[in-house]
């Protein structure tokens, strides 16, 4: 939006050298964490996220307790020296708004009702930020919740295309965000295609949002196919580690 | 037999009649529910490798006693549900009535018990009723494994847990819930919690019996 702001196209490449439609490398890890019932580490490019689930357990207060489903809990939270500048730590409007929508991302997926009067409680903590954090926290989110075994119809995909220098883009990091015409972030469910979470930040024209919606579908299959593979490598045969010795 | 591994909406089969737990049916064919295992025998079912227990009507679980509400004892049964023993399942064979602060002389907060469940209710109330034993004491060893993985530790009509028992010379006692009592001797008790817990770890193998039964082999062998 800043006009006089940095060139970010330059030979038909991106300022990192990436083409328009390349996301960042990702790497994901399940089960990272062993107190917590699911875990996984998601990583983007620059951007780090780490999700923990706990539960379905006993959900407290209880007045906030539903007698028909369970409640699912989420927790976005960004580490103090994931930026640049210091965050001051604790929850603020944005997080706030991000564990909303993000919780909102994950929940027609979760079957809630086999755990009535329970908590499903997901915690997101960005440990190192570069754009698209909440993308990464969902998908992040998703394969925790399958690693603690809580029943889901699928698994949730989430990207953010974008507007920057006059071209459609997926995945943008710091620079092409703060610096670019608009932000998109998507999250679907990759077998269906059906969208759980579209946000939109910026201007874009009508052909522009179809064109990012596009790109951010094929993204998000992109991204499912990780996650998955992600999760089965986690049982792959392992046979005869351990209790050999 | 081979174990396939599915995540939550993988494709599993078209035969939607056999569709089971851990399942789902979606435009006329079924899909994964569960990050688990694919059980094709009957009905097609996903067996989860992880997640909470929830008691149904029958199980026999171990639990510790976490508070005592009269007339009841809170029982904590590693689930998000909490259990509820009532006074009048132990006051059966008692002379006289039982009152709040006689209840600890019966079973006292951290207190360790086999009981089962006798009743679940819509809003996941869980009464439990007394086993013949009941009571679990000092000697002996609770170990807490997911309960998902309790049918590999007892075994196809309880091969494995019968393996166990004899080479292992110990008691053993499984709950539904994942908690497991062994009784023995020291060394012996060491080997089965090693030998359960290695079960649990490669519960999504296959073969696992008969690697168990060369690990426990040559155990054997090393202690002559």
């Amino acid at each position: 939006m800043k006009e006089e702001g940095i060139e970010l196209i330059k030979d038909g490449k991106r300022l990192d050298g990436r083409g328009f439609e390349e996301l960042r490398p990702i790497k994901i890890e399940v089960g990272v964490l062993k107190r917590a019932d699911g875990s996984c580490y998601f990583e983007m490019g620059n951007n780090k996220a780490l999700a923990a689930v706990y539960g379905p357990r006993e959900m407290h207060p209880r007045h906030l307790q539903d007698a028909k489903t369970a409640v699912v809990n989420y927790r976005y939270n960004m580490a103090p020296f994931s930026v640049d500048e210091r965050k001051r730590p604790g929850p603020d409007r944005r997080s706030v708004e991000i564990s909303k929508v993000s919780r909102a991302a994950l929940d027609p997926v979760i079957l809630k009702e086999y755990y009535p009067k329970t908590a499903i409680d997901v915690y997101v903590e960005l440990l190192q930020s570069d754009a698209g954090t909440r993308t990464a926290g969902i998908n992040a989110a998703s394969v925790a919740l399958a690693d603690a075994g809580i029943p889901m119809k699928d698994l949730v995909s989430s990207i953010a295309a974008g507007k920057i220098g006059g071209e459609m883009v997926l995945d943008m990091n710091a620079p092409e965000d703060n610096y670019g015409e608009a932000d998109m972030p998507v999250a679907m469910i990759a077998r269906t295609d059906t969208i759980t979470m579209l946000q939109m930040d910026g201007r874009f024209t009508k052909e522009d949002f179809k064109r990012g919606l596009v790109l951010a579908k094929k993204a998000c299959h992109e991204i499912y196919e990780l996650q998955r593979a992600a999760l089965l490598d986690k049982y792959s045969e392992r046979a005869g580690e351990g209790g050999e010795e | 037999m081979m174990y396939k591994v599915v995540v939550p909406g993988d494709f599993i089969s078209d035969e939607v009649d056999r569709a089971g737990e851990g399942t789902y049916v979606d435009n006329g064919k079924i899909y994964a529910l569960n990050y688990g295992i694919v059980s094709d025998k009957g009905a097609i079912k996903v067996v989860a490798l992880s997640g909470k227990y929830v008691p149904t009507m029958g199980d026999v679980v171990i639990g510790r006693i976490v508070e005592l509400s009269y007339p009841f004892w809170i029982v904590d049964i590693a689930s998000p549900y909490e259990a509820r023993l009532h006074l009048s399942d132990f006051s059966r064979g008692a002379e006289r009535r039982i009152d709040f602060s006689s209840m600890s002389n019966y079973l006292d907060l951290g207190d360790w018990i086999i009981a089962k469940v006798q009743k679940v209710d819509a809003l996941m109330r869980v009464d439990l009723g007394l086993e013949d034993e009941i009571k679990i004491d000092d000697r002996g060893r609770l170990i807490e494994i997911s309960h998902t993985k309790v049918p590999r530790v007892i075994g196809r009509s309880g091969s494995m847990i019968k393996m166990l028992k004899e080479k292992c010379k110990c008691f053993i006692f499984i709950a539904k819930n994942g908690r497991i009592w062994i009784k023995g001797q020291d060394e012996n008790m060491n080997l089965a919690t090693q030998v359960v817990l290695m079960i649990a770890n490669e519960a999504h193998t296959s073969g696992l019996t008969d690697r168990v039964a060369h690990f426990l082999d040559s155990y054997e062998e090393k202690e002559k």
